[in-house]
């Protein structure tokens, strides 16, 4: 037992990305999905950017929650079927370290890449080079929340068939308060004004996020495993 | 000697003849105290001064929306003290509890939404309670689609369990981000009544229709408590000693 949990917790953070650096498909499957999503609004109801601007927050934020939401499933899956988590579980390292590191990877690996496209999409809606900040940060802040929140769904819903649906039923309304703050604060930013109260919030959910939810996850990860 | 009580509840048996002793004393005190209540507001208390008779909606939809949080509150405790203490009868009891408690808040958002008709001018409006409500129907709704979902009885519930504890501890933070999220938008445009202070004539039918609804959501846990048990000790000998009596 010469490794701390924290050592074991950076190792598997490197080895998931490592993993995913390789398996390339996991990280921009949810990209092109979000890409193609933003989209369809201007298709489904007008070219005319002012009136698209308008809606450019929710569209954002929706795809983007939608994006992280299908992106979750990956997220224990390969590690379920090849036994790899049950080591982690039985390896007397804190599966709560461990299964952070394996959280915080998922959403390097989707939720960053995700705030850093959205800005993309955003303008492309009619949004403002200004409210650029405004699109990244709480995206970045709120994918990290669905990632955590998303993980206890995850782990919930391993050993079950067919679990895309069951995943989004769990998930989406413990995800609400995070669209509610972060649709505003990039609401907020692409109208000009300062976000920075949304933003407060989601961060604070963040904070409960990275110290609750992966004690929860864990367990739940524990049970899934019995 | 203090805790065997507790220890007791732990029993199947026990639990399944205690509740079958139980759900007179919950069924006849909410029998008479729905109908005395409904009585009271339906024919004795005043017609709003505002609203006319449209308020008394109220005496089935506040109880109904209480029930809905308490319900969840109940199931999550019961669902914690599965997960702590490992009791196979306080799964059984979230497990009741998930169905009355999402038809409670059906009912909640029916005769919320039928009082918005003519209050509102609309059946549906994004009010901040009435969204919440809905949240909360589908945290009832995945509870139940989680637990249908594994088939392993012990598994599912211990996974729903900690759903439900998870879920409680996120109906606060809920609640408050859809009220700031409504009032940070636009302030509803359809009239809101200010809330005066009830007089006793039409405050006293809403408590007794509360404690009505209380007493029979435990009637109603007492019965599909026993159904949960039989189902899943269906093969344990005491069953025919129970059913046979």
């Amino acid at each position: 037992m010469s490794t701390s949990a924290l050592q074991a917790a950076r190792l598997i953070l490197a080895r998931d990305l490592r993993l995913a650096l390789r398996k390339r498909g996991q990280v921009v499957q949810p990209l092109a999905f979000f890409a193609i999503v933003t989209t369809l609004f201007p298709l489904a109801i007008s070219p005319e950017l002012a009136r698209l601007r308008e809606i450019a927050s929710g569209v954002l934020w929706v795809a983007a929650l939608l994006a992280s939401l299908l992106a979750l499933e990956f997220l224990f899956r390969d590690d379920a079927h090849d036994g790899t988590l049950e080591q982690y579980a039985l390896s007397g390292q804190s599966l709560t370290w461990l299964i952070f590191a394996k959280t915080s990877a998922h959403w390097l690996l989707t939720g960053l890449p995700l705030a850093v496209m959205a800005p993309l999409a955003g303008l492309s809606l009619g949004v403002p080079y200004a409210a650029v900040p405004g699109i990244i940060i709480p995206i970045a802040l709120g994918t990290l929340v669905l990632s955590l929140i998303g993980a206890i769904g995850a782990a919930l819903t391993l050993g079950v068939r067919r679990s895309g649906v069951l995943l989004t039923l769990l998930t989406l309304p413990l995800a609400m308060p995070v669209l509610i703050f972060g649709a505003q604060a990039t609401d907020l930013a692409i109208r000009g004004a300062t976000f920075a109260a949304p933003l407060y919030l989601l961060s604070a959910m963040a904070v409960l996020g990275v110290t609750l939810a992966p004690l929860a996850a864990s367990a739940a990860v524990r049970i899934s495993l019995e | 000697m203090a805790w065997t009580w507790f220890h007791r509840l732990a029993s199947p048996p026990h639990v399944y003849a205690l509740a079958t002793r139980l759900t007179p004393w919950f069924a006849w005190p909410a029998a008479a105290l729905i109908v005395a209540g409904l009585y009271a507001g339906l024919v004795l208390a005043p017609p709003d001064y505002q609203q006319g008779d449209g308020f008394r909606i109220i005496y089935v939809h506040a109880p109904s929306a209480w029930m809905s949080l308490m319900v969840y509150v109940t199931m999550a405790s019961a669902a914690a003290v599965g997960l702590i203490w490992r009791m196979k009868v306080a799964h059984a009891v979230a497990a009741s509890c998930a169905p009355i408690g999402a038809s409670f808040t059906v009912a909640a958002l029916v005769t919320g939404s039928l009082w918005g008709r003519p209050m509102w001018g609309t059946y549906w409006e994004w009010d901040p309670r009435l969204t919440s409500e809905l949240i909360l129907l589908f945290l009832y709704l995945g509870y139940m689609a989680l637990r249908s979902a594994i088939d392993e009885v012990q598994r599912a519930d211990r996974a729903s369990a900690l759903l439900a504890v998870v879920g409680v501890v996120n109906v606060p933070i809920i609640h408050y981000s859809v009220l700031w999220w409504n009032s940070l938008h636009q302030a509803p445009s359809v009239m809101k009544l200010a809330k005066p202070e009830m007089p006793a004539a039409m405050l006293l039918p809403l408590l007794m229709m509360l404690a009505g609804f209380t007493l029979y959501f435990g009637a109603l846990l007492l019965v599909r408590l026993r159904g949960e048990i039989l189902r899943r000790e269906r093969s344990a000998s005491w069953i025919r000693e129970a059913l046979t009596e």
